[in-house]
């Protein structure tokens, strides 16, 4: 029983294997930046424009509205990390339609890397708003005693990340592997669209808990009534 | 009974209980977060999509701790270290 895309091996020189995980993530990779190349070509600002050009300009302010409302005051500075993650795992996901495909977010090198990405960044935008001195202050608040265990959530938390992630396409995957061998006609395909469901809600999530790290880590401890006003309104 | 059985036999016991008892937890917690986040939509409907994004949000991170006791019982089944490491010395005798 294949645990995750890594044991697909496709080629193999050496030290050096092609696996499942590789080709299907440059896979995505290739499809998104050709994708958005090929329709980003002409852009028209008038009330005509192509259908795909439409489609990008809803997901795009779409994400940036929901990059907005959990606190980040410039979505545009974000969006482009928070945007990638979120289309990258959303198309990982969707693409368990095409057979013989295995997402590459069903092995644990792929999500923890993503969430690598996102243990960096974090500290990165961090420093970027508020300067080394005050980003590092935000450490000891409230009181020095809570040093490591700020720590210790920082770490946790991206590990949380990763093996959620990891998890919930792994399953996905293995419930539908399991399925077809025991009762192969109707209900794997249910299993799917479940499968199908979760995944982009683990996207969502993803990118969601992506943002709220950052936005916690940039939000200037002097104006902290603002996220009560930005319900309120 | 050899040390051999004694591992198989542990491994799929702690296998079992490891996701029965590790999904009980999780589940009564997210009954209790659909119903809160139902009842509080009814008060206020305005506040839809934020009580949404933040049940979506919750149940994920409930939801995560089902996912660990699931990804703990597929390693003890497919990945175990013990297993493999007793099979390889059977192997090598």
């Amino acid at each position: 029983m294949r645990l995750s895309p890594d044991e697909m091996i496709f080629w193999q020189h050496g030290l050096i294997k092609l696996n499942g995980t590789i080709l299907f993530t440059w896979g995505l990779m290739f499809v998104l930046a050709v994708g958005s190349k090929l329709i980003t070509r002409n852009l028209s600002t008038e009330l005509q424009r192509s259908r795909w050009q439409n489609l990008l300009e809803i997901i795009v302010t779409g994400i940036e509205k929901q990059i907005e409302d959990v606190g980040l005051r410039q979505p545009k500075t974000y969006i482009g990390f928070l945007g990638t993650l979120f289309l990258f795992v959303a198309l990982a996901s969707l693409c368990t339609v095409i057979p013989g495909y295995e997402p590459p977010t069903g092995s644990l090198s792929t999500t923890a890397a993503l969430a690598l990405c996102v243990f960096v960044a974090v500290p990165f935008f961090g420093i970027e708003q508020q300067g080394l001195g005050g980003y590092l202050k935000s450490y000891i608040e409230p009181t020095i005693i809570m040093l490591p265990f700020n720590i210790i959530s920082e770490l946790s938390r991206t590990l949380a990340l990763a093996v959620r992630l990891f998890g919930n396409m792994m399953s996905g995957t293995m419930i539908l592997a399991i399925l077809l061998t025991i009762t192969p006609f109707i209900f794997p395909i249910f299993m799917s669209a479940l499968g199908l469901l979760t995944g982009m809600v683990q996207a969502y999530i993803f990118s969601i808990l992506a943002a709220v790290y950052i936005a916690a880590a940039t939000r200037s401890r002097k104006s902290k009534p603002e996220p009560a006003q930005a319900i309120k309104a | 009974m050899d040390s051999m059985t004694l591992i198989a036999i542990a491994s799929i016991v702690t296998a079992g209980l490891t996701i029965a008892l590790g999904s009980i937890g999780p589940a009564l917690g997210e009954g209790h977060a659909v119903a809160t986040a139902l009842s509080s939509l009814a008060q206020q409907p305005d506040a839809a999509t934020t009580i949404t994004r933040t049940l979506f949000v919750g149940l994920a991170m409930i939801e995560s701790i089902a996912i660990y006791c699931f990804v703990v019982s597929m390693i003890l089944i497919f990945a175990n270290p013990f297993w493999n490491h007793v099979i390889a010395q059977a192997a090598g005798k």
